[in-house]
Parts: C-alpha cells; structure tokens; sequence
C-alpha cells in the first residue's frame, strides 16, 4: 500500500495492514518532526512533494523490495505540508515470514526513499529564519540560492 | 515546440513560479533546456550542478531527447523522510 497524504498518519492502521499469516514479523519505521538538529532549534517543518512522481517513485520502490527481499506485505505512507514538533512524517510498514527480511528492507525502504523520492523538507527554525533542506548542497549554496 | 516545466521546492522559489512554458527546438535535450533556462534566470546557475530533471515522472540524465508531449519536471536534491 502506498500513500501520499496531507493528514495525519494512521499508524496502527498502516501496521495493520501488512500483518498475515504467512508472516512471522512486522517492521515498523516513524519518520518524526526531531526539535534539534546540530543544535539548531526547529519549530515546525513543511514538507513539499511532486506528487504524481512522488507516488510514483514509491511504487517502484516497493516493487523493487520485493524483488530484493523474502517479504509478505509492504505498506508505505508519506504525508506533506506542516508538521509540529513529534509528528509523524513517514511511515514504513513491512511484514515477513522471518524477522531479518522485514527489519532489512524496511531499512532499505526508508533509505531508498530519502534518496529518490521527490519531496522536500523545509525548516522553520526558532529564530524566524526559514531553509529548504537539499542534501550535498552546501548551507551557504543553500541559503544564497534561495534569493533573488 | 513548447514544453511546460514543473519547478518545485527551492528551484521554484529562484524561478520566481511553478511552471514555466518555453519555447525550444524540436529534438532539444534536457541538458539544453537547462541551459536555456539558465539564461533566463541567471539565478539558478549556482544550482545547476546539483539539479535534477524527471521527465514523465522519472529521473532523466542530460542526454535525453524531449517531446512536446512530455512532463517536465526541474528540482533539487530531495530530501523527504
């Protein structure tokens, strides 16, 4: 199950979801909106998608862990726009018939995610300023860019 | 031909909205209308090495021939999760 969404996520239900019989463990990741980042205080996040490719990309990510992986279900949920401090920004549901499959690729789905996926994070700091978030770009690339 | 582009994130904030419709010559690649959009906004050159392109909802290298059928997409690095 894929899904992209702008309410909070359901996790017990998205657990739920992948639980079977034929399986014998069920992996859960929470991706959280964390206060501190290298000492910098956030106060609230905003996420952006792309969202046609977006869910997409999940799909194929999906399809590709169960080729690389012994697993029985797969369930994945992203949400967008703002989120508080605590809140769930994705969650990663895998069942499988024994424990290693569904805690390896629950880990490769979250990565795979973080890498490929088209959505974005901005950050909304304590002190008022504000910065999206692109990895392997440097913070004054970053901030600069963001001007005119 | 002319080819609508989809910018989103921080490459929408330096091109100022989230679509731009260009105008290129047929057989364009995405490597030429990145230049081609550099031109017209000069802001986004410190940015060209890390932008990435998706054309009908995948990840296209510079190389790639574009149609006028195709959706555009022009982003930066991701960074959901």
């Amino acid at each position: 199950m894929i899904e992209l969404t702008t309410e909070p996520i359901d996790y017990n239900q998205l657990t739920e979801s992948v639980r079977d019989h034929a399986a014998g463990a069920v992996t859960l990741f929470l991706g959280t909106v964390r206060e501190f980042t290298r000492g910098v205080q956030t106060s609230w996040l905003e996420y952006e998608a792309y969202p046609d490719m977006a869910r997409a990309s999940m799909v194929e990510l999906e399809a590709e862990a169960f080729q690389k992986f012994t697993v029985t279900r797969i369930a994945i949920s992203h949400r967008t726009g703002t989120m508080a401090l605590g809140e769930i920004s994705v969650a990663i549901a895998v069942s499988s018939p024994h424990r290693d499959q569904a805690f390896e690729a629950g880990r490769w789905l979250i990565d795979t995610l973080k890498e490929r996926v088209p959505i974005w994070k901005k950050e909304h700091f304590a002190d008022g300023r504000k910065e999206w978030q692109h990895p392997g770009m440097t913070p004054q690339a970053n901030t600069k860019g963001a001007k005119p | 031909m002319n080819l609508n582009v989809l910018f989103f994130a921080a490459a929408r904030d330096v091109v100022g909205t989230d679509t731009v419709t260009v105008d290129v010559p047929d057989g364009s690649t995405v490597g030429e209308l990145q230049q081609l959009m550099i031109q017209r906004t000069p802001q986004l050159e410190r940015w060209s090495v890390a932008l990435l392109w998706a054309v009908n909802n995948r990840y296209a290298g510079c190389d790639q021939v574009l149609h006028a059928s195709d959706v555009i997409a022009c982003f930066p690095p991701v960074s959901g999760g």
